[in-house]
């Protein structure tokens, strides 16, 4: 288990971080779209720790946090969004598409579910003991080719672990228009255990993922993990529909950062914040005085 | 001699008993079925391991075999009829094409999609479909279409083993028990093999044995390279028209510097004239390309050129109609007569 202040800085470097893409976002040095990962921290940081180095994971629309909890460099990925040679994927992905180490995401909804099966299928073939994690929203569940996969990670006892984090919003569409039912039982049916959180607290779901990636490694079969979780910015960049007061009532409810803040001492966590702030406004000045690229 | 179907059939075999990596999957693979068209036949038996009979899921388990591919392995996917490839055209055209390019060439991506497609069966209007021209200038996507000349299964074993990309390998149905036509040993045509070093997909020339020079350039891929070579026959012996046949096995993409295959260009410069042959519709299709690549390529020196190919509607059960509305011996004689 990391300790309370290690913890603490996953989560306050994600959220520097994407709090300065939005910021930014009107100065121009960005370009493109992004998908801010504010008020779901907990839920990469909680998840990724217990990765070990020949993990896989496969991410979607919204994998800044993601990445920066699996270990990604602040720099690469401002680089990647304002369009760099430095860039994660040399400006050729963007926001949506980047790889680095074992790391993957697309900007199709639903498309990385049976590539990362396949990759975690790949694996098990290998013998390498991976356990790769798949990443992916309420509103992906609308998706077909999440069911072919789930079906398939279930008949040959795919090592994967499916985190659908439910922030209850795809876009602007409430959960209450897009998924019927409910969100077990559509594991359950293809014979896949299936886990709930709701929490914000990263100290909740850390021992819950690493129970379920021990499991998935020893028996070699896949497990879902539905995380409840909020999101607290618009959906891309100021696209969002909701009342203000709502906001406001998920950060005072839900915060992930101001949850851990409590664990900590007030001058431990100034350290840390003062220390992750200058790293983060190094990573975005370096990424800003990197080239772009010059030929294709 | 052995048919088409044979000698994919023994490569599946090598190229699994060469190389561990490479895996099959599909849709009722197992023995003693061994696929729709037998294709795979003996594999399950083979390779017990490495063969994975599927649920009905294409997009899945192309997507599937993407994420295996990136991993390392070099999976084979048949898919049952090719008309089902547009159920997974979104793995293919947002994902599998795409991971080596957009990131930032970090990453492989060996696999191989085989397709049976085709008309003349009666299968009707979704099973009988020559779909692969949605599929040309896909980038990141390398098309592969044998016809009965040469080595289908070479060209095949060389797509699993070889290529580090994603290949749409085009099989078409009335190709499989077609006896294969080795170069070597055939008569009436001089028949030669080029490559070139940009792909190893060869491209074959045909002219007559023997005979006056030729005045029209015919091009084709699959089994209408097989009607295109009667038709040529029949041009020669009933209308004293001399062709020389141009056979494409890869078709996309196009050559990058001289825009097609030089035996194709050497031949339409040659003839000033030029046929293009397919079993897709004719709209947006191959045959337009060519022509358009032909046009570019040589200017002036291509004085005609005309496009057979199956006409713009669904491919009916009936045989009857059927005839209708795909090409055949007949309307491509008839459009060469046109020509000279
Ligand atoms: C196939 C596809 N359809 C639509 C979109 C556009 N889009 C991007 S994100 C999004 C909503 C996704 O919602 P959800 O899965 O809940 O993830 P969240 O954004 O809430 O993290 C939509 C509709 C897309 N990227 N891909
Ligand atoms: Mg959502």
């Amino acid at each position: 288990m990391p300790d309370d202040q290690a913890l603490y800085r996953g989560l306050y470097r994600i959220r520097r971080f994407e709090e300065t893409v939005l910021n930014e976002f009107s100065s121009g040095l960005f370009y493109g779209t992004t998908h801010t990962y504010l008020g779901q921290e907990a839920n990469a940081v909680g998840v990724l720790d217990h990765l070990q180095k020949e993990d896989i994971v496969f991410s979607n629309h919204r994998c800044h946090g993601h990445f920066i909890a699996y270990g990604g460099d602040p720099r690469a990925l401002f680089a990647e969004l304002m369009g760099k040679k430095t860039g994660v994927t040399g400006g050729r992905g963007g926001s949506q598409h980047i790889h680095w180490k074992n790391f993957y995401s697309n900007g199709i909804l639903g498309s990385t579910v049976p590539v990362g099966t396949g990759a975690a299928l790949a694996e098990k073939f290998k013998d390498s003991n991976a356990v790769t994690i798949i990443f992916l929203g309420d509103g992906t569940l609308g998706q077909g080719v999440v069911y072919e996969s789930l079906n398939l990670a279930s008949l040959w006892d795919v090592p994967v672990l499916f985190v659908v984090e439910n922030n209850r919003i795809a876009q602007t569409t409430p959960i209450e228009l897009a998924v019927a039912g409910e969100i077990p039982p559509r594991f359950n049916a293809f014979g896949i255990p299936t886990t709930e959180l709701n929490t914000s607290d990263v100290c909740e779901i850390l021992p819950t993922a690493r129970e379920l990636i021990a499991e998935i490694r020893g028996e070699a079969a896949p497990r879902a993990l539905i995380l409840h979780t909020h999101r607290f910015g618009p959906h891309s960049k100021g696209d969002d529909t909701r009342p203000e007061e709502e906001i406001k009532r998920l950060h005072a409810k839900h915060d992930p950062i101001k949850i851990h803040a409590e664990r900590l001492d007030k001058n431990a966590r100034t350290i840390i914040e003062t220390e992750i702030d200058a790293q983060i406004s190094e990573a975005f000045d370096l990424a800003k005085n990197d080239p772009l690229p010059a030929y294709i | 001699m052995s048919t088409v179907l044979e000698s994919l059939n023994t490569s599946l075999h090598q190229a699994m008993t060469r190389d561990e990596r490479v895996y099959m999957i599909g849709e009722d693979l197992m023995d003693p079925y061994g696929g729709a068209f037998k294709v795979t036949r003996g594999l399950s038996t083979e390779f017990p391991e490495r063969v994975l009979t599927t649920p009905v899921s294409e997009a899945g388990i192309v997507g599937l075999a993407g994420g295996m591919a990136l991993r390392g392995l070099r999976p084979v996917v048949e898919i049952m009829f090719g008309d089902f490839i547009t159920l997974a055209a979104d793995q293919l055209i947002n994902g599998i094409t795409k991971f080596h390019w957009m990131y930032n060439q970090q990453v492989n991506v060996p696999i191989v999609v085989r397709l049976p497609m085709g008309g003349r069966r009666g299968y009707g209007p979704t099973h009988s479909q020559t779909l692969e021209k949605l599929f040309l200038g896909v980038p990141g996507l390398r098309v592969l279409a044998p016809s009965a000349l040469g080595n289908p299964g070479d060209l095949l074993e060389r797509a699993i083993l070889e290529d580090d990309g994603p290949v749409l390998f085009v099989e078409n149905k009335l190709l499989y028990l077609q006896d294969i036509i080795d170069p070597s040993a055939e008569a009436e045509f001089v028949l030669i093999s080029n490559t070139t070093t940009e792909t190893y997909a060869p491209t074959y020339s045909l002219t007559l044995r023997d005979s006056p020079p030729p005045i029209l350039t015919l091009t084709a891929y699959g089994y209408m390279a097989e009607l295109a070579r009667a038709a040529v026959l029949k041009l020669a012996y009933e209308h004293e028209i001399f062709c020389e046949m141009i056979v494409l096995t890869q078709l996309s993409p196009f050559e990058s510097k001289t825009l097609l295959p030089v035996p194709l260009l050497t031949s339409i410069q040659r003839t000033q004239r030029l046929l293009t042959i397919e079993e897709g519709g004719i709209t947006m299709g191959w045959g337009a390309e060519v022509v358009a690549r032909a046009s570019e390529a040589v200017g002036d020196a291509l004085q005609s050129a005309t496009r057979v190919a199956a006409r713009d509607i669904p491919i009916p059960a009936s045989v009857s109609m059927e005839e209708m509305v795909l090409p055949s011996v007949d309307t491509i004689v008839q459009a060469a007569k046109k020509m000279v």
